[in-house]
């Protein structure tokens, strides 16, 4: 089973614990270059970025090489976030997993789905763990940045959020921090049909980690995805407080609300299956998001108890 | 996007998947000339992107000149599900023997293509009861599998041999022209053993389009909706009266389900994308101003990395530049919200500590 926390934060005697090297591909770009900044701000370890035809400029401090091979090579990462348009999405993952990176953040949205399909085959051969694509990132509180995502949502704990959208991802783990449940991870699934890495793969990176106590799931109409979990639940008998969020209970059928995701076809994808499945998992699920901490604090009691 | 059925079987037509003689028409005069073409009987098919099309009364059989006129008016007059009838598809009406369910599609849960098939066509899948369903690589059903789908079936002979060179077709236009999904159902098969599509159901991967500008002539999404996605946001029209603006997908989701709750109607549903500046606030606004039922607009942003000053400042200049006249209420969340407020303050804008109050003011206004 991949590690996450090891890849992302590595263990306490290793010599870089908690400062792990990270490539920015596409850092030149206007989008890369304003995140690759806040990250840094954050605390993140860039060491790297990639730019055709821009190798040996430098950004932020930051040396830009001509392309992953190099700045592997030279720092010895083995993640990497990609900020490259969806067009080269594909060839970007494929240069990125075939020189040694084993974790992707794939944060472009609209990539085409047959690219996705031949990533994640990419993926599987290299058994390396793409995040995403169109996913706000992934944070560990005072760890790691490794996204679009603002910092101040966010606030160290024990609390696991996963999201299948950014902004709520925020919201939620906002709403999370000032009721004062912190987060041990934040980490977006992405808003596409595909998840390169599922939710359900999410969720076994942490259920037994004893530093998380609880889990908040928040998801979204079309697919499967958060039934696929219930089911998971439920036949693996996991017992620590869960909270889910299902946004888009009133979205009309058929229609591709927003992301490229959600979207309902018949009643595949409808909010009700999501929250029926939930039910039977016992796992509760809030109508709003600022329901979200009071049912978790219930839960929290009841599992004290 | 999804294709019309005559687009689908133009894509049919294309890939060697044979489909009947047809005629397509937008007035009674080319309704005239098809049936000169194809004789009696002949199939009228309304073309909808709407599903459900034999039981909303939208196709019907021709059988004799006298019919054409009556069938073409009562056609013509239908609206189903809000979807209004213009064109309609005439085809040769194809004598058969019996029908089958084939469709190929990307499966999200599994993250494959999957293929389904059944002996029992003409009905919706989703009731069939008897099905074969086979996941499959990257690049669609091989042979081999469709081999194996075409015994499941009890197929044999010249209709055995057929259906595997019409699935192989319909695999290499689901490849070639990224499609989430092509169905068709049902296929003729015929006393001779050979096959026909009679309907077809395509739908393009939209991300995919940029490979595929052939396809762009299929592309008929409403004009407000198309000139949002020019400005990188998605746009929904809806019922309603209150328009619906935020940043990020879940989140604007998220604002229309707790609008429903309240008992407000929302007018649309626009995510200006995780990166609201005072520039797409301001189009934003620009879009939802020619919406002509629009009586309030929710704006519900959640800031951080933007600075909520900065759209506090593209709401009063919408005001100032007669852009909108409808109140706004707005939660502002994030850097900046104070002086957010101030600016606001005195406009026909409130801005709102948390979601739920701004919703409760706004389905106040629209009474």
């Amino acid at each position: 089973m991949f590690d996450l926390f090891d890849i992302l934060q590595g263990k306490e005697n290793d010599r870089d614990y908690k400062k792990k090297a990270v490539i920015v591909q596409g850092i030149t770009g206007k989008f890369g270059m304003f995140h690759t900044k806040l990250m840094m701000q954050y605390g993140s370890n860039i060491v790297a970025g990639v730019t055709p035809g821009k190798g040996g400029q430098q950004f932020n401090g930051v040396p830009v090489y001509d392309n992953v091979a190099e700045a592997v090579k030279n720092t010895g990462a083995k993640i990497s976030i990609v900020f490259v348009p969806a067009p080269f999405f594909l060839d970007a993952t494929k240069e990125a997993l075939d020189n040694g990176i084993s974790l992707l953040v794939a944060i472009p949205e609209h990539i085409p789905i047959r690219d996705s399909l031949k990533c994640l085959e990419i993926a599987r051969t290299k058994k390396a763990t793409i995040i995403g694509p169109n996913t706000p990132g992934i944070i560990i509180p005072n760890v790691i940045k490794l996204g679009i995502m603002p910092a101040e949502p966010f606030q160290s704990g024990s609390v696991v959020v996963f999201s299948r959208s950014g902004t709520l991802m925020y919201e939620v783990s906002h709403i999370l921090s000032t009721s004062g449940y912190g987060q041990r991870i934040s980490l977006g699934i992405g808003g596409d049909p595909i998840n390169y890495t599922s939710l359900i793969e999410c969720f076994d990176m942490i259920k037994d980690r004893p530093d998380v106590n609880s889990v908040v799931v928040v998801g979204e109409i079309g697919g499967d995805a958060e039934e696929q979990l219930a089911e998971h639940i439920i036949s693996t008998g996991f017992n620590k407080p869960m909270v889910a969020y299902i946004a888009g209970r009133s979205a009309p059928k058929e229609k591709r609300m927003g992301h490229a995701g959600a979207i309902i076809y018949g009643s595949f994808g409808s909010a009700e299956s999501k929250v029926n499945m939930f039910a039977k998992a016992n796992v509760v699920v809030a109508n709003r998001p600022a329901e979200i901490p009071i049912l978790l604090a219930k839960k929290l009691k009841e599992k004290s108890r | 996007m999804r294709l019309l059925e005559y687009q689908a079987k133009s894509l049919f037509d294309e890939y060697g998947i044979t489909i009947p003689k047809r005629y397509i028409a937008n007035n009674f005069d080319a309704i005239k000339k098809g049936a000169e073409e194809l004789g009696f009987p002949l199939v009228l098919k309304a073309q909808l992107k709407v599903g459900g099309r034999g039981k909303a009364g939208v196709i019907k059989i021709c059988k004799k000149p006298e019919e054409l006129k009556i069938l073409y008016d009562d056609l013509t007059s239908k609206t189903v599900q809000g979807e209004k009838v213009k064109t309609l598809l005439m085809e040769e009406f194809a004598e058969h023997t019996n029908e089958l369910y084939l469709s190929i599609y990307l499966n999200r849960s599994k993250r494959c293509y999957s293929i389904i098939a059944s002996a029992e066509g003409g009905i919706e899948i989703e009731n069939v009861g008897d099905k074969i369903i086979l996941d499959t690589g990257i690049d669609g059903p091989t042979e081999k599998d469709l081999e194996y789908i075409a015994s499941e079936l009890t197929l044999n002979g010249n209709s055995k041999k057929n259906f595997i060179e019409f699935a192989s077709r319909l695999t290499n236009l689901v490849v070639k022209k990224e499609a989430e999904l092509a169905e068709i159902n049902p296929i003729a098969v015929r006393n001779d053993g050979t096959l026909l599509a009679l309907d077809g159901k395509v739908i393009i991967d939209d991300n995919a389009m940029f490979r595929h500008e052939e396809m762009n002539k299929y592309e008929d999404i409403a004009t407000l909706e198309a000139e949002a996605k020019k400005s990188g946001f998605s746009l929904i029209e809806l019922d309603g009266n209150i328009a619906v603006i935020g940043n990020g997908a879940g989140l604007v989701m998220s604002t229309l389900d707790i609008l429903n709750d309240h008992g407000g109607k929302p007018a649309c549903f626009l995510d200006v994308g995780g990166r609201a500046t005072t520039e797409s606030v301001l189009t934003a606004l620009t879009l939802i101003s020619r919406i002509s039922k629009v009586e309030a607009i929710l704006v519900n942003l959640f800031g951080g990395i933007v600075r909520t000053s900065v759209v506090a400042q593209a709401i009063i200049y919408a005001y100032k530049n007669n852009i909108i006249h409808v109140p706004i209420f707005a939660r502002i969340s994030g850097a900046e919200s104070d002086k957010a407020k101030e600016i606001l303050n005195g406009s026909t804008a409130k801005v709102f500590h948390s979601v739920e109050e701004s919703i409760v003011s706004a389905v106040k206004s629209v009474g």
